[in-house]
């Protein structure tokens, strides 16, 4: 009956990947553990490993994505399994086929996994729960509710820079309010025992209810690096100026965004994220962004060891049954 | 003439302050007498058995969606009907957004006579309170008073212009027609599909906040100072809402409102993980807001409890959760989930429960129904108050299948529903 026991199968391990919450640290510390075997395959001069061979992964995306798409289908390849991308726009569901009906004629090819990414929160739940038994789906990113595995692989990132999550201070900086990865970061750093999680933005783009997840709000940029250990930035969308949630990126930067003086208000040692693409000038200067304190690229690369862990796991139960 | 005695039950009759032991005698379809013993002369010509049973008034609910004209594919008004007797509901107030909108007399009369032809229910319907609910024109509120609409609304949709919205307000008043309010400022509720709130935040789904109801309430209520007009609030969902409307009818303003059953059972961590059936405008809040609407019903600010029927057919369910339609297909749940606020600790009693799912709603209409006093319609409910039964969407009457309340164990089951003396509805297996 309860919905949180979707993405798990009845011996408690995973069959879909679609949101941190709810997770045990357990099986985040396993998806960390397996991804450092992973870590070496893009060095070797054969950059396969054999586990999901025959296997098809389907990668569905619903909305525009490089990064992501490139690095799921890396992953997968690196995996052995065959990829088929698809990519739909918006205007092609509009005509009238229904994203189940999709699925399904998808099905009849024999798929074993999809990735799904879609504008809607809420969408990669509704294929898992719509999809064969053995099918699994990882969620790629759903509207503004997870990015599950983006949110994994900047653990992974932060784990291999600083160790133990339980001594933590971590700023995740911006917008909030319509960040699917602030949100799966905030369950992945909770659950993994960070005591001190801040989101520092406006009013405006922070959840009214937000310190139910779990973190410390902050209004002001300085105060909210104040001592952090990682800082983590967020993407602006230029949508945001409509709808009267910013008066303008002049004035977001003069407040939120990232400078080399702002950042030493963090510790000396402190790292920054993003997840990517970053607007320059926008939320993040370009000192910073380039600078020895940035581990921006080392998430990318991250990306795809920590994916071919979540895909092989979720897809390698028991050896692959049916 | 024929005669039909409903013997053996307790009936509960709150326009008449009636709760006991006694008989109900129906000649030609009205009320003849409620007693011990028949009225001299009266001979029934037959015995509807009901003891162990509660013979009240039929259900007077004040908005289902028949989805007819224009959704016949979710359902029909004869579906409906059907699913109201199922539910003991005998009269059925519909909003005005079909499809045409119920703007002209012609869809009023096609609305009653689709209903007298179906025969299960009494349908009445309200009429548009602007042109095409868009909010610009006045509707002919005569004329849809004229065919018989007992009320005008807006529906769903926004009056954007307050001009507008006064006029429209002053203009009803001239008729002497109450208007129905859905009160939810359009741009605080923007693309919102959810309460703004824990589960908002949660699971990144746009949020209508609490504000979103209390700012349009707040709006009528100051127009009203000025404007000597009746209003009706439809589905409330908001605990300060209740709070301004008390404070208003303190200060005398004709001013009403009604809640969904279902907003008296559930809240937004319902949604779990993107309940797609808790999908509802107003959307589900908080636990204090149930609460506060509880109070309300309680004290009587609110004195109507409705079914928000809407019927969907599968695939308007079958979608991410802000992609999916809103409301339930909720007729046959009213009765039991408003009888689960008696008993125990809880402060209403049955008789006063049933009150606020007939003669109350009833007032709000300006009908004569919900009630068993002696002239009246012989529209009548009789149901087992301790009948368990478990929500199963495949054996709901009603088309649309979407309940949120799959699974859940009731208490309370419809056994008969007579429409003026005839039995529309009869359980086939009375528990």
């Amino acid at each position: 009956m309860s919905a949180r026991d979707i993405q798990l199968d009845d011996q408690g391990r995973l069959r879909h990947f679609l949101t941190i919450e709810g997770l045990s640290r357990e099986i985040l510390t396993e998806i960390l553990d397996y991804a450092e075997n992973f870590t070496t395959v893009g060095h070797q001069p054969v950059k396969k490993v054999p586990l999901l061979r025959g296997r098809t992964i389907i990668n569905l995306f619903f909305e525009v994505s490089t990064r992501t798409r490139t690095t799921f289908e890396l992953a997968a390849k690196r995996l052995s399994a065959d990829v088929l991308n698809i990519n739909i726009s918006a205007s092609s569901t509009a005509k009238g086929e229904s994203l189940l009906d999709m699925l399904r004629n998808l099905e009849a090819m024999h798929c074993d996994m999809f990735v799904v990414r879609h504008a809607s929160p809420g969408a990669a739940h509704f294929i898992a729960r719509h999809v064969a038994p053995h099918v699994s789906v990882i969620n790629g990113g759903d509207g503004s509710h997870a990015h599950p595995t983006q949110a994994m692989l900047d653990m992974f990132t932060i784990r291999r820079h600083k160790g133990d999550f339980t001594r933590l201070s971590v700023a995740i900086v911006g917008d909030i309010m319509h960040s699917r990865v602030a949100r799966s970061q905030i369950h992945a750093l909770n659950i993994l025992g960070v005591p001190d999680v801040r989101v520092v933005g406006p009013e405006t783009l922070i959840p009214v209810e937000a310190p139910q997840l779990g973190v410390h709000v902050y209004h002001d940029l300085a105060e909210g690096l104040d001592g952090v250990d990682v800082v983590i930035m967020l993407r602006l969308q230029r949508e945001r100026m409509s709808r009267a949630l910013l008066p303008s990126e002049h004035e977001y930067f003069q407040c939120y965004g990232l400078t080399p003086e702002k950042l030493a208000r963090a510790r000396p040692d402190a790292i920054v994220m993003h997840p990517g693409p970053i607007n320059r000038g926008v939320e993040m200067d370009s000192a910073v962004a380039d600078g020895p304190q940035s581990v921006i690229l080392e998430q990318v690369t991250n990306g795809i060891a920590v994916r071919m862990a979540i895909m092989a796991m979720t897809l390698g139960r028991a050896g692959g049954e049916a | 003439m024929s005669t039909l005695a409903i013997t053996g039950g307790r009936v509960v009759d709150p326009a008449n302050g009636l709760d006991g032991p006694a008989d109900v005698f129906i000649a030609d379809g009205r009320i003849v007498a409620v007693g011990p013993a028949p009225p001299d002369g009266f001979r029934p010509e037959q015995t509807l058995d009901a003891s162990g049973r509660v013979v009240a008034p039929g259900l007077v609910d004040l908005a289902a969606r028949l989805r007819e004209p224009g959704q016949e594919h979710k359902a029909t008004i004869a579906s409906e009907c059907a699913a109201a007797a199922a539910g003991g509901i005998t009269t059925l107030c519909m909003p005005p957004d079909t499809h045409p909108v119920v703007d002209t007399a012609a869809v009023v009369e096609l609305i009653h006579q689709r209903a007298e032809a179906a025969g299960a229910a009494r349908v009445v319907t309200l009429g548009a309170l602007t042109v095409g609910l868009e909010g610009t024109q006045l509707a002919e509120m005569a004329e849809l008073k004229r065919a018989g609409c007992v009320g005008v609304s807006n529906a769903l949709r926004p009056v954007h212009d307050t001009l507008v919205l006064r006029r429209a307000l002053e203009y009803a008043a001239s008729h002497d027609l109450t208007v129905f309010v859905h009160p939810e400022d359009p741009h605080l509720a923007q693309e919102g599909c959810v309460h703004e709130g824990v589960v908002a935040t949660r699971l990144g789904l746009p949020g209508i906040p609490a504000s979103a109801e209390t700012v349009a309430v707040a709006q009528i209520l100051m127009l009203l100072e000025q404007v000597p007009a009746r209003v009706h609030f439809c589905r409330l969902s908001a605990a300060r809402s209740v709070n301004l409307l008390a404070r208003a009818q303190y200060d005398g303003m004709p001013v009403t409102a009604d809640v969904a059953a279902h907003q008296l059972h559930l809240t937004e961590m319902d949604i779990g993980f993107f309940d797609n059936n808790c999908h509802l405008r107003p959307p589900l809040r908080t636990r204090r807001d149930l609460e506060g609407l509880r109070a309300g019903l309680v004290r009587g600010t609110v004195t109507a409890i409705c079914s928000d029927h809407q019927p969907h057919d599968s695939d308007a369910k079958l979608a991410p959760f802000c992609e999916t339609e809103p409301g339930i297909s909720a007729l046959e749940t009213l009765l039991p989930l408003a009888l689960r606020l008696t008993g125990g600790d809880e402060p209403l009693d049955l008789a006063a429960v049933i009150a606020r799912l007939t003669c109350e709603p009833a007032r709000v209409l300006g009908l004569a129904a919900g009630t068993l006093s002696p002239g009246a319609a012989a529209d009548v409910c009789i149901f087992d108050p301790h009948a368990h039964w478990t929500v199963e969407p495949d054996r709901l009457v009603s088309r649309g299948r979407n309940t949120p309340f799959t699974g859940w164990e009731l208490e309370g089951q419809v056994t008969h529903t007579l429409v003026g003396g005839r039995v529309v509805f009869q359980r086939e297996d009375p528990p």
